[in-house]
């Protein structure tokens, strides 16, 4: 008998469907992998292999065999012998999946208590035997641990480790990785890859990410509104997808070994001329109090051209000294990149640092970073979480004032909001107000700025219509927006000030892949139209790339690499670039098995 | 617990602050206060003359600062008072001479006080027991008729002023089924079972209402732990309901309910006056108010630092009690 057995499965909550028909069979010790955006349906499956929708009010039909039990008919006692004994899940959200108030070693013996008769103490050297297993150091300190005093990774591991403590037929992931860094993600999925070879467990993976799923399972299924697109093998599936959706599905997806796609922007010509300088410097040698000291008089023109402040041009590969023409101090250049000369500088960052705290509590999440960003360029900031590149956003926005440093648009020196510099957020949703209506939110800076009402409302509406919604859109709410709308919406908020910088926080992040292309297609071909410089703040190397004509690669507050994206993404110089770029899942199976080993090797060595 | 000196320290500085402050406003409003205190005192035979001699005596004449002056200076170094005929020493702590009676304020507040805490501290034992208790069975039955019944009697005891349950929990319990004396206080110290037994009722009374309040937090405060993520966890390993609502949910009510303990326990030592006057028992509420009606400013000023002083203190407790409940609270 197979591990997972599916045959017709439908769900229904009220009027919607969100699983239609769907059959597939898993066999023992397998791996599929269910692939779909949001709204496709794939966690709703995952949920139903457990008999999770029982007494929810969703409606299941079909039948469901999972791991020997008749998941449909089990009672509620057969139900709870399935679930966590012989089929387990890992949950997204680690933080929020585990009890904040119990330790961690506790919230596993308690799961392994009910499915296995044996003492508190047994149950507890099993928690820590399990911690051990997946890999948490000290694991019988750690395990009298809360989850708020775990790491992300750590969290997903503790996670995995409650799933292993009964030894489970089968694993059921959801999202396993989509909180976590990509090279935290690396880790777990080869923890997963480990951990299945050495027990034999089957694996569920349900994901949105293709890449992650060409990492971990033998077999794909593609699904799109409740329903199966394609099934097959991974290599078959994702090399040569027979499916259109397929095919739409990879072609949206961003690859970091991919150089910047035009769709974003023909005009190479601008392009090249910005590639070919590298203006993100750290100050290096030179530190803050120099550059504090040279700041007020260094606002002369002529000085300003890039990066005055730093003195002594420690520009890395800089091609910019103090002889670069200071175009951007005069503040006029209406022709934009003229030929053969570089574009007007419109913001720049000095030996830029930030403290939270104060004493022993102090925290350095930014630690002199510059910065130049030119008209039409995009500058991409990337990092893992932690790496200060939030901070260094709101700060170049002027949302926070930075502990030591200088911030200049258009060559004079700024503190403060400005209309010129705005940003888009990542949350489109807790970003919005949802009790206004979407078009109050964007009509708020021209507002602000004392237009009429009559000369907003229009306003308003081409700025709807210019962001690809429809000006009627107004008075609705963001409720009634989808994810990809409401990030349209905070693009058109950000563009109702006319700013000439648009500094974007992972604008993308919580979006499917397709909407991703399409925001992202977006934002360049306004900048084209409108001549904007993007900052583009991004956790995901792959977006970075495909949008960047210029990349700094941010760690613990300072840029350890920066250039002109394909030579940061195809030779990286600095070590934490390249363990950065080894751990995106590959859309190729064999390069992903072929990364997993490489990724060991240092590991055991 | 790291940091735990400080916390202390702070919150002791913290008080007295406090308490200075809620002094110096009482001083204000009652100066403020229309009516011859000195009369009122005097009681409505004196003469001119002799309210005259008592304004002197009671120092009304000095200006409000000088009073004022003078009353934290017998709170720090004591202070002697002149009755005319002989001097009583009052030592350091020293709140004053009450207007009326010439005792020492202190002395009347350490004679009430007793009974305060003691309907207190045994209400609110019985009031987290059935707030607490009732919540999680409506939790627990939500969703059955059980649930709705046990929704609407809190739900009434909430609405129901306390002298209306007191008075009909007295008449029936004392006065037709004669299980109970109507109540009097006895002393703790004098007889336990005594004690306990004649304040049975009016905790009972006073719990009755403020149970309410702690059945609707705790049922709340259970249903949105029950929504997160984390129950989700380990309803999907099997863990069984009563663990889940018992165990998981119950703990994240932990921490408003023990935030409006201490709000409750800290108001009613000084605030549960009806309850007191209802069953006659001779506390600080029942005090202060007599205090307020005869403008007898010393002892109304140590009675509103005592009830302050037990406010500040029941809220430092709860700040410890978070800590410990959730280790993700840090003091400060």
């Amino acid at each position: 008998m197979s591990l997972v057995d599916v045959t017709d499965l439908t769900v229904e909550f009220g009027p919607l469907r969100a699983v239609a028909g769907l059959s597939f069979r898993l066999e023992r010790g397998a791996a599929l992998a269910l692939v779909g955006e949001s709204g496709s349906g794939k966690s709703t499956v995952a949920n139903a292999l457990l008999g999770l929708h029982r007494d929810t009010g969703a409606r299941v039909g079909g039948s469901v065999q999972a791991a020997g039990t008749d998941v449909q008919r089990a009672s509620d006692a057969e139900l709870r012998r399935l679930r966590g004994g012989k089929a387990a899940m890992v949950f997204q959200d680690p933080l929020s999946s585990l009890d904040p108030y119990y330790a961690i070693g506790d919230q596993i013996a308690e799961v392994y208590r009910v499915h296995a008769r044996v003492s508190r103490r047994a149950a507890r050297a099993r928690a820590v035997e399990v911690l051990d297993r997946v890999g948490i150091p000290d694991a019988r300190r750690r395990a009298r641990s809360r989850p708020h005093e775990f790491s992300g990774g750590m969290r997903q591991r503790a996670l995995i480790a409650m799933a292993l403590a009964c030894a489970p037929d089968l694993l059921i992931a959801d999202e396993p990785t989509t909180a976590l860094d990509v090279t935290v993600q690396a880790q777990i999925l080869d923890l997963l890859h480990t951990l299945r070879a050495e027990t034999g467990m089957g694996l569920l993976l349900v994901t949105h990410d293709v890449g992650v799923a060409a990492e971990s399972v033998d077999e794909v299924l593609v699904m799109r509104h409740g329903e199966a697109v394609e099934h097959g093998p991974v290599g078959t599936v994702l090399g040569t997808p027979a499916q259109e959706y397929t095919r739409e599905l990879l072609a949206a997806v961003p690859r970091v070994d991919e150089e910047r796609g035009d769709p974003a922007r023909p005009d190479a010509a601008l392009a090249d001329v910005d590639v070919a300088r590298v203006d993100v410097a750290r100050a290096g040698a030179v530190r803050g109090e120099a550059a504090d000291a040279e700041a007020p008089d260094g606002a002369a023109p002529g000085a300003v051209g890039s990066g005055a402040g730093v003195p002594g041009a420690v520009v890395p590969g800089g091609v910019s000294g103090p002889g670069t023409p200071g175009v951007g101090s005069s503040g006029l250049g209406p022709s934009g990149g003229g030929s053969g000369v570089a574009a007007e500088v419109v913001l720049e960052a000095a030996g830029l640092s930030r403290v939270f705290g104060r004493g022993k509590r102090a925290l350095l999440a930014v630690d002199d970073v510059s910065l130049t960003v030119r008209r039409g360029e995009t500058l991409g900031v990337v990092g893992e979480s932690g790496s200060g590149k939030t901070t260094l956003g709101r700060m170049l926005v002027g949302l926070l004032p930075p502990t030591a440093g200088e911030i200049r648009y258009a060559g004079r020196p700024h503190t403060g909001v400005d209309p010129a510099v705005q940003m888009v957020f990542q949350d489109p949703v807790a970003s919005l107000n949802p009790r206004r209506s979407v078009g109050e939110s964007i009509a708020d800076p021209l507002r602000a700025r004392g237009r009429d009402e009559e000369h907003i409302r229009g306003r308003v509406r081409d700025l709807l219509e210019r962001v690809g919604l429809e000006g009627a859109h107004y008075d609705r709410y963001p409720h009634e927006f989808s994810g990809g709308q409401r990030q349209r919406v905070g693009i058109a908020r950000a563009l109702a000030a006319e700013p000439r910088v648009i500094v974007c926080d992972e604008p993308v992040s919580a979006l499917d892949v397709t909407t991703q292309a399409q925001v992202v297609a977006l934002l360049g071909e306004l900048q084209r139209e409108l001549g904007l410089a993007l900052v583009f703040v991004a956790h995901d190397l792959a977006v970075v790339r495909r949008v960047s004509d210029r990349v700094a690669v941010m760690r613990q507050g300072r840029v350890v690499e920066s250039g002109p994206a394909d030579e940061v993404y195809d030779s990286p110089q600095d070590p934490y670039t390249k363990q950065l770029l080894a751990a995106v899942p590959a859309l190729d199976p064999e390069t992903a098995a072929r990364r997993r080993a490489a990724r060991r090797e240092p590991a055991t060595a | 617990m790291s940091g735990f000196g400080g916390f202390v320290l702070r919150r002791a500085v913290g008080t007295v602050v406090t308490l200075l402050a809620i002094s110096v406003i009482v001083y204000v409003v009652f100066y403020a206060t229309p009516g011859n205190v000195a009369q009122i005192t005097c009681g409505p035979r004196c003469s001119p003359e002799q309210v005259q001699q008592v304004a002197q005596q009671l120092r009304l004449d000095d200006p409000l600062y000088v009073r004022y002056g003078h009353f934290l200076q017998g709170l720090v170094a004591g202070q002697d008072y002149s009755t005319g005929t002989s001097v009583e020493h009052c030592p350091a702590p020293c709140l004053g001479l009450s207007y009326q009676t010439g005792q020492q304020v202190l002395d009347i507040i350490l004679a009430k006080l007793p009974v305060s805490l003691s309907l207190v501290l045994g209400a609110m034992v019985m009031w987290l027991v059935l707030g607490v208790g009732t919540g999680v069975l409506s939790v627990w039955r939500r969703g059955r008729i059980s649930e709705r019944l046990l929704t609407a009697v809190t739900l009434a005891g909430t609405a129901t002023p306390v002298f209306v349950i007191g008075l009909v929990l007295m008449i029936v319990v004392c006065g037709e089924l004669q299980l109970l004396p109507f109540p009097q206080y006895v002393a703790l110290t004098d007889d336990p079972e005594q004690w306990a037994w004649n304040l049975l009722l009016p905790w009972l009374s006073l719990a009755l209402i403020e149970a309410a309040a702690f059945a609707r937090l705790t049922r709340a405060a259970m249903l949105e732990t029950l929504a997160e993520d984390h129950i989700r966890t380990f309803r999907a390993y099997g863990v069984g309901e009563r663990s889940v609502v018992g165990r998981h949910a119950l703990r994240g009510a932990l921490a408003p309910v023990i935030a409006l303990n201490a709000n409750n326990v800290g108001s009613a030592v000084g605030g549960a006056v009806l309850t007191e006057t209802l069953f006659g028992l001779p506390g600080i509420g029942e005090e202060l108010v007599h205090a307020v009606n005869v403008v007898d400013l010393p002892v109304v000023v140590g009675m509103v630092l005592v009830i302050g002083f037990f406010v500040v203190i029941a809220n430092a407790v709860a700040d410890v009690l978070y800590a410990v409940a959730d280790r993700r609270v840090v003091l400060a």
